[in-house]
């Protein structure tokens, strides 16, 4: 007869000594759990709560300008610091952390139009509409002798005046060339008081401007006939042009995929496009209730922030039709600039109140350093969450957001707006004979045309 | 070599299939690209973590289980427990034994989820708490009434005894913490660990769920079929199951006043029943001196096996322990095919009455409860040999007790989460077929419509245009327009109802009326 029976001894399962770690023995079957799926359940639902409890982005605001801030730019070099321009031509570089000015540039007579540093983090580039464009020495060393004194000010490097007044300014990826916007595409050199090459393709001031992050020679404005243009340097002509409905405000580039690209509309829209197939739009982002004014993509790609006319800041999923966060105070008026910071975690938006405010990239984040096993846990519960985020409880839950009663207005009275056209194209098709309607996708419909 | 493989391959394929937990997803309808790409990615994530699962199981766990095997002409069910004591080590062989308290009346046992801590109570009111590890006598008490069933809440803190009249919750130390007086003469209790619910049968057949966190009563309910004292609780979904005097087994969730399945298993009373733990199998027993396996998936027989059995109880790896007056059977399926024959016996003293087994969970070992006080008898192969710390502790410290207990305190799941099939929770409910209306609906809506027409107000002409039989034959204009559409209707139905009575009338007709039938003109 052969016979064993489960004997444990007690050292193999316990510990020895009371500094050890306990141990955790795991055995997976499922047999061992009932009623697993109820339990996950209960926990997304609580983790959607815990979330919401959670949920406090506002950090803070910095406050120093005199006049609404127009523009921001920040260092890659340098995470704790970013610079923004106002609109009676103050300069003020600011310590996030503190939350206070550490360095002003005077010098601008009329608006700071543009901002932008180079990719070596040693010369920051503005321009304006006082016809100028200024560089200013802002490496490394020189901020770190700075104490944080707001009188503390600095001389421009070099003060290049030009023919008309600059809309915006942006700074070539690794490379020495920074183009300006203004009644045409114009692209420097550091040393050069003159640009080195214009580009003019149609009659109408070009409002913003962006470098590609991957290619450096490409390009891409948008001007004021509703036009996105995308010029490449080394061919000296301009290369595509897509025409829309509206005209787009701001554009950002994708860092993780170069090709894709995002532009900020006039029609409270962001379009997202491949720069190769301008015919359609890949995905159209729609949640603002106004213009949107500025945009700008996370390090990852995954993300993007969009401020716009309607006082809000709200963060969409890079493939996503709606937003995921939205993020507004009573004290914000009209949000005209809006930027990802260099480590993913925060979001900075300028405001016509004069006031740059500080958020949280993820509302319920912990900040600081967070444990191994809270880590862990963290993403259990987020992971939880995503699985059951679809059913009535959990998801009523999670997508709950308050909106400031004129944006809860205005979202419904265009979606009661849009809604009304969609019936009546639908009733007009229905009623005529099939296939002389065709509607056109709306990633297609604000596209007037494509220009070589 | 390659026979071997092969064989590895369909073990690990058969442990794959068992941590995927039912089949993937067809995502061949969906239209939505995005929707399609992202539950591809999903699916992938559960094949890898479940061929994972099964890696670890092969390899990693710590323990194996127990085995008896006989050799040549041997059988496994004539090998005593005093020949498995001889051949085992002596940490193991200290599981055997008898606790001989006569005067105190029958004894049922009740074991700790983590196999730890027994509770026993002897009819005559005596309350013990063992730990099963050190076979220490933590507790014992002397509550001086008739004590019928004995249960662990959620630790070994918490038991509850049903007392003569009513239940009562005992601390550890053996203080009385509550008395349940709404619950009555209880004659046996269950708890059910993920919801918190203590459930109780009472003297006049009435079945109780309480909340133990709030106290808060949940359900309520008269089951209509008598005085019973056999319940058990289905571990898999947490539905009770009350066996009657008339042999039927009627399930029950707190959430509903009817029974969710009521099913006639024996020709005479129900002795016992018990729930295999994947919750598919279930045993009942009733005095015709028969064992039904049942499949409870389809609410068939499997098995009938002729035993005598005044209690049962399933072991976590499926064995079945039958006890009825001094003798006790374990039942085993080797095959896995729910096909049970007779593995173990074992014979106690003459006037030992068995009133209880149970088996003890993550060891060895069956605990029997009879009328001379308890005993406990060696079973290789009945218990999990690889617990999961998270799950189930046995050496569980205090510290990770409270933890514990906080976590499951967290995870209390509501009481609408009993179902018969607990997979049903986030899947998505199919949509209600839309019923036609009755006559009578239709009748009433076409009196409401009558109404409405009639209460019309008519616009008040001058210069003589307002002439009273005008008026009457617009009023009566307008109450035929209202009721146009449900004649329609009607004379639609009709037309319908003739046709299909017209077209078959040669299959309906019986063979003798043939020859009546319309012939049609050839």
């Amino acid at each position: 007869m052969k016979v064993k029976v489960i004997s444990r001894s007690t050292d193999e399962f316990t510990r020895e000594r009371s500094q050890d770690l306990q141990r955790v023995f795991r055995n997976f079957d499922p047999s061992l759990r009932s009623q697993e799926k109820a339990v996950e359940y209960v926990r997304a639902l609580n983790a959607a709560k815990l979330d919401k409890i959670f949920a406090r982005p506002f950090i803070g605001a910095m406050d120093g300008h005199r006049d609404s801030i127009k523009c921001m730019a920040k260092n890659p070099n340098y995470l704790k610091a970013i610079f923004s321009g106002s609109d009676d031509g103050d300069i003020r570089l600011w310590d996030i952390a503190s939350r206070r000015t550490v360095c002003q540039f005077p010098g601008h007579q009329g608006a700071v139009q543009g901002l932008t540093v180079s990719t070596d983090g040693s010369v920051l580039v503005s321009c304006g509409s006082d016809c100028t464009v200024r560089l200013w020495n802002v490496s490394d060393a020189n901020l770190a002798d700075s104490d944080y004194l707001s009188d503390n000010s600095s001389k421009p490097q070099a003060v290049y005046i030009w023919k008309n007044a600059f809309r915006a300014v942006d700074h070539q990826w690794d490379g020495d060339l920074f183009a300006t916007a203004g009644a045409q595409v114009d692209i420097w050199n550091h040393n050069r008081s003159q640009p080195v090459n214009t580009f003019d393709w149609g009659s109408d001031t070009t409002i913003s401007i962006r470098f590609n992050p991957g290619e450096p020679n490409i390009l891409a404005t948008s001007a004021n006939d509703r036009s996105i243009t995308l010029y490449d340097l080394r061919m000296s002509s301009p290369a595509r042009k897509v025409i829309m409905r509206t005209k787009t405000n701001s554009i950002a580039w994708n860092p993780m995929e170069p090709m894709n690209f995002t532009a900020a509309n006039e029609d409270c829209n962001c379009y997202s496009y491949d720069a190769r197939k301008l015919e359609e739009a890949k995905c159209v982002h729609k949640d603002h209730v106004s213009a949107v004014m500025d945009i700008d993509f996370s390090p990852t790609g995954r993300e993007f922030v969009t401020g716009s006319y309607d006082r809000t800041v709200r963060i969409f999923q890079y493939n996503g039709g709606h937003s995921q966060e939205i993020y507004h105070t009573k004290r914000m008026q009209r949000v005209f600039c809006v930027k990802y910071s260099c480590d993913a975690s925060y979001v900075i938006s300028g405001s016509d109140d004069t006031n740059l405010r500080l958020w949280k990239a993820k509302a319920s984040e912990q900040l600081g350093v967070v444990l191994p096993r809270e880590r862990k846990k963290h993403e259990y519960l987020e992971a939880v969450k995503n699985r059951y985020k679809h059913l009535p409880e959990v998801k009523r839950i999670v997508r709950h957001r308050h909106l400031p009663k004129p944006v809860y207005k205005a979202a419904n009275l265009r979606r009661t707006m849009i809604e009304a056209e969609r019936r009546k194209e639908q009733r007009r098709k229905a009623h005529s004979a099939p296939g002389s309607i065709v509607t056109e996708p709306v990633r297609k419909r604000r596209i007037i045309k494509e220009v070589e | 070599m390659g026979a071997i493989k092969e064989n590895s391959d369909d073990e690990m394929d058969e442990k794959v299939k068992k941590y995927l937990r039912g089949e993937a997803a067809n995502l061949e309808g969906l239209k939505d690209k995005k929707l399609k790409g992202q539950l591809a990615v999903r699916e992938d994530l559960y094949g890898k973590s479940a061929k994972t699962a099964a890696k670890i199981e092969k390899w990693l766990l710590p323990s194996e289980g127990g085995y008896l095997e006989a050799e040549g002409i041997e059988k496994t069910w004539r090998i005593k427990q005093e020949s498995i004591a001889r051949e085992v080590d002596i940490l193991s062989s200290r599981n055997q034994y008898d606790i001989v308290l006569p005067e105190l009346g029958p004894y049922t046992l009740d074991f700790t989820s983590n196999g730890r801590y027994m509770a026993a109570a002897g009819r005559k009111g005596h309350l013990a708490i063992v730990d099963m590890k050190t076979l220490n006598l933590i507790k014992e008490i002397q509550v001086r009434e008739t004590v019928r069933d004995v249960a662990y809440l959620h630790n070994e803190l918490f038991f509850a005894a049903a007392q003569k009249k009513y239940p009562y919750i005992y601390n550890r130390d053996g203080t009385e913490l509550h008395c349940l007086k709404e619950h009555g003469a209880v004659l046996r209790l269950q708890f059910l660990k993920n919801h918190f619910l203590l459930a109780s049968i009472n003297k006049f057949g009435q079945l109780r769920y309480q909340d133990v966190t709030m106290g808060e009563m949940i359900g309520n309910f008269r089951t209509g079929l008598g005085r019973t004292d056999v319940m058990q609780v289905n571990p898999y979904n947490g539905v009770v199951a009350l066996g009657h005097s008339s042999g039927t087994v009627t399930m029950w969730k707190p959430t509903s006043a009817v029974p969710l399945v009521k099913m006639l298993s024996h020709p005479g009373p129900i002795s016992s029943l018990a729930f295999h733990p994947n919750g598919h199998v279930m045993a009942t027993s009733g005095r015709e001196n028969k064992i039904k396996i049942w499949d409870l998936r389809k609410f068939e027989v499997i098995q009938t096996l002729p035993c005598h059995a005044k209690t049962l109880n399933f072991s976590q790896k499926g064995l079945l322990a039958a006890g009825t007056g001094s003798f006790i059977q374990i039942l085993a399926d080797f095959s896995g095919s729910q096909n049970y024959s007779s593995y173990m016996t074992h014979s106690m003293a003459k006037g030992y009455q068995v009133g209880k087994v149970v088996f003890r969970p993550y060891e060895d070992v069956l605990g029997i409860g009879h009328s001379m006080g308890w005993s406990s008898i060696l079973i290789p192969g009945s218990g999990e040999p690889n617990f999961d710390s998270w799950v189930a502790n046995p050496f569980e410290t205090s510290k990770q007790r409270r933890e514990k207990e906080v976590h499951s305190l967290l995870d209390k799941l509501p009481p609408e989460t009993i179902m018969l099939d607990p997979t049903k929770v986030g899947t998505v409910r199919a949509p209600p077929k839309k019923e036609k209306p009755t006559k009578k609906e239709i009748e009433a809506e076409m009196e409401a419509a009558i109404e409405t027409a009639k209460d019309t107000d008519f616009k008040k002409k001058t210069k003589g245009r307002n002439k009273p039989s005008k008026r009457a034959t617009k009023r009566r204009e307008m109450i035929n327009r209202a009721k146009r559409p449900f004649l329609e209707q009607r004379t639609q139905e009709h037309e319908t109802s003739r046709k299909k009575h017209k077209l078959n009338p040669e299959t309906e007709m019986p063979k003798s009326l043939q020859r009546f039938v319309r012939q049609k003109a050839t």
